[in-house]
């Protein structure tokens, strides 16, 4: 079996070729794919251009297909902008979570979306990019490297664990994509690839055990709200690592004890709708009012 | 796997398993049936029966019945498109047995020409899906290689017709199955190859005498 891939092998990569992990990711994906660096970076662009359109989309405040969700996104930018004073988070997780809400709101209302990594955490990426670019003032191209650091953080953790709610539980789908935006920030901000390193462990770590457990089934409730707390979560890892603080475990241990804990999760609480907030007397009632709609 | 895979693909919501792999069902059954669809009935199993309305699985299926891809921004509003259209269409629900995947569908399609054709197939997770039904034949498939499913006579020859044609034109054959329904009868093989093929190709393989129907399937993006 091939050799399982390492998120500390490219960074040690990095160190020893003094480059940054987007060059070392670049490189590599270019030639798994056959394809040129200009096609692989038009393609990320494309990606970024529809994840942008997402946050939009969502911020139109439409109601969602089962009629959960709907409309948080706008709620929270209307009152930044009209009682900035009173913001707890301030501006730049202010706007993640703005952001992050919208994409999950705009995906539970069918539109068109990035499903990075997954459709159900489609928001977390957006919503920590945007943020980022609206504060200080990043272009849509700057976003490409961290968006490819993502990337590869994402692989790892699809090999050597899961992206999917239904055999790691949420912490695969939101805890991924947490790790993965803490990675990009740290690289948005020209943190080392150690840094990068630390900032996925950190955030990985903090969404460990993580369950899926979607009220009627449905990527609704707790979805939405969830991809804000991972781009807050994706904040705190960045926040620390790029201060210097170092995870006790490396990377790659702590992307494989996620994987563990998923095998150990009961099914009920692996995206069946069985355990739970869906098995909760309100998400019950809930469930019963759908089923009774369809 | 690479890069692409993580950061995409680009979607219409909700879910990966109720809404583009039930685009790509649709996809499916309408390459399968081989004609532009003008009827079609079609059943929901399982976790697709108890969840369709919230994850738009029904629009998405009918979307796919047209063509569309997984990002195509009208899949939301695909009934009013296909009513236009004068694609006639309903649904059931149904109980295809515990055996069967969760996320599962049946549909019954006729076309433009007045081809008739049932598949059923699921949707297993992040968009992929196997078809495991094509008329009467119990039938694996994901459609991610070309795919070849040709109609024959269950006669001697047929399948030699078929393969010594891939064989000339340098195809390698990846699987392949063989189904009848009795001796000497209507048959179908399910042919998945390493090559594309030109239409060329698919029309000699179609004038062999002993058969009926070819329909190439193309990878869905």
């Amino acid at each position: 079996m091939a050799e399982k891939y390492s998120l500390q092998h490219w960074i040690q990569k990095a160190q020893d070729e003094h480059t940054s992990l987007y060059v070392i990711g670049l490189q590599h994906q270019i030639q798994a794919m056959e394809i040129t660096a200009e096609d692989l970076l038009s393609k990320m662009l494309t990606a970024l251009k529809v994840m942008e359109e997402s946050i939009q989309t969502g911020l139109i405040g439409n109601r969602s297909k089962g009629g959960l969700v709907g409309g948080d996104a706008l709620r929270i930018q209307n009152y930044f902008h009209s009682q900035p004073e009173r913001s707890v988070a301030g501006p730049v997780l202010n706007r993640a979570i703005t952001f992050a809400l919208a994409v999950g709101e705009a995906n539970a209302c069918m539109g068109r979306i990035v499903a990075a990594p997954t459709a159900g955490a489609s928001g977390v990426l957006p919503g920590v990019l945007f943020a980022l670019a609206e504060a200080k003032g990043f272009s849509r191209e700057e976003l490409v490297p961290p968006l490819i650091v993502a990337g590869m953080i994402g692989m790892v953790i699809a090999d050597r664990a899961s992206l999917s709610g239904a055999s790691g539980g949420c912490q695969a789908e939101c805890g991924s994509a947490a790790a993965m935006a803490a990675g990009a920030i740290v690289s948005l901000l020209h943190g080392s690839p150690e840094q990068v390193g630390d900032a996925a462990a950190i955030a990985m770590k903090n969404m460990l055990g993580l369950v899926c457990d979607p009220v009627a089934g449905l990527v609704e409730v707790p979805c939405v709200k969830r991809n804000a707390g991972a781009a807050a979560q994706a904040i705190v890892a960045a926040e620390m690592a790029l201060a210097g603080v170092k995870s006790v475990i490396p990377v790659d241990e702590v992307i494989d004890a996620m994987g563990a804990v998923g095998k150990c999760m009961h099914s009920s609480l692996k995206e069946t709708a069985q355990g739970g907030l869906a098995a909760s007397p309100t998400g019950l009632a809930w469930t019963a009012q759908l089923g009774q709609s369809t | 796997m690479n890069i692409l895979d993580i950061i995409g693909p680009i979607m219409i919501g909700p879910s990966s398993s109720h809404t583009a792999g039930a685009v790509r069902l649709g996809n499916m059954a309408r390459i399968i049936l081989g004609e532009a669809v003008q009827k079609a009935t079609i059943g929901l199993h399982g976790s697709f029966a108890k969840t369709y309305r919230g994850h738009g699985t029904d629009v998405a299926i009918v979307a796919g019945l047209m063509g569309w891809p997984t990002h195509d921004s009208r899949i939301p509003s695909s009934f009013s498109y296909a009513k236009a259209a004068g694609l006639d269409f309903r649904f059931e629900i149904i109980d295809l047995g515990d055996a069967a995947h969760p996320n599962s569908a049946q549909l019954q399609l006729t076309g433009v020409k007045n081809e008739q054709v049932s598949v059923v197939g699921a949707s297993i997770g992040g968009g992929r899906i196997m078809i495991t039904g094509v008329d009467d034949f119990s039938i694996e498939f994901h459609g991610e290689l070309m795919t070849l499913l040709i109609r024959h006579q269950d006669q001697p020859g047929a399948i030699a017709a078929v393969t010594n044609i891939l064989y000339q034109q340098g195809v390698n054959i990846a699987k392949m199955e063989v189904f009848r329904t009795d001796k000497g009868a209507s048959a179908l093989m399910m042919l998945e190859i390493d090559q594309m093929i030109d239409d060329e190709v698919v029309d000699q393989i179609r004038s062999c005498p002993q058969i009926n129907t070819v329909r190439k399937i193309v990878p869905l993006q």
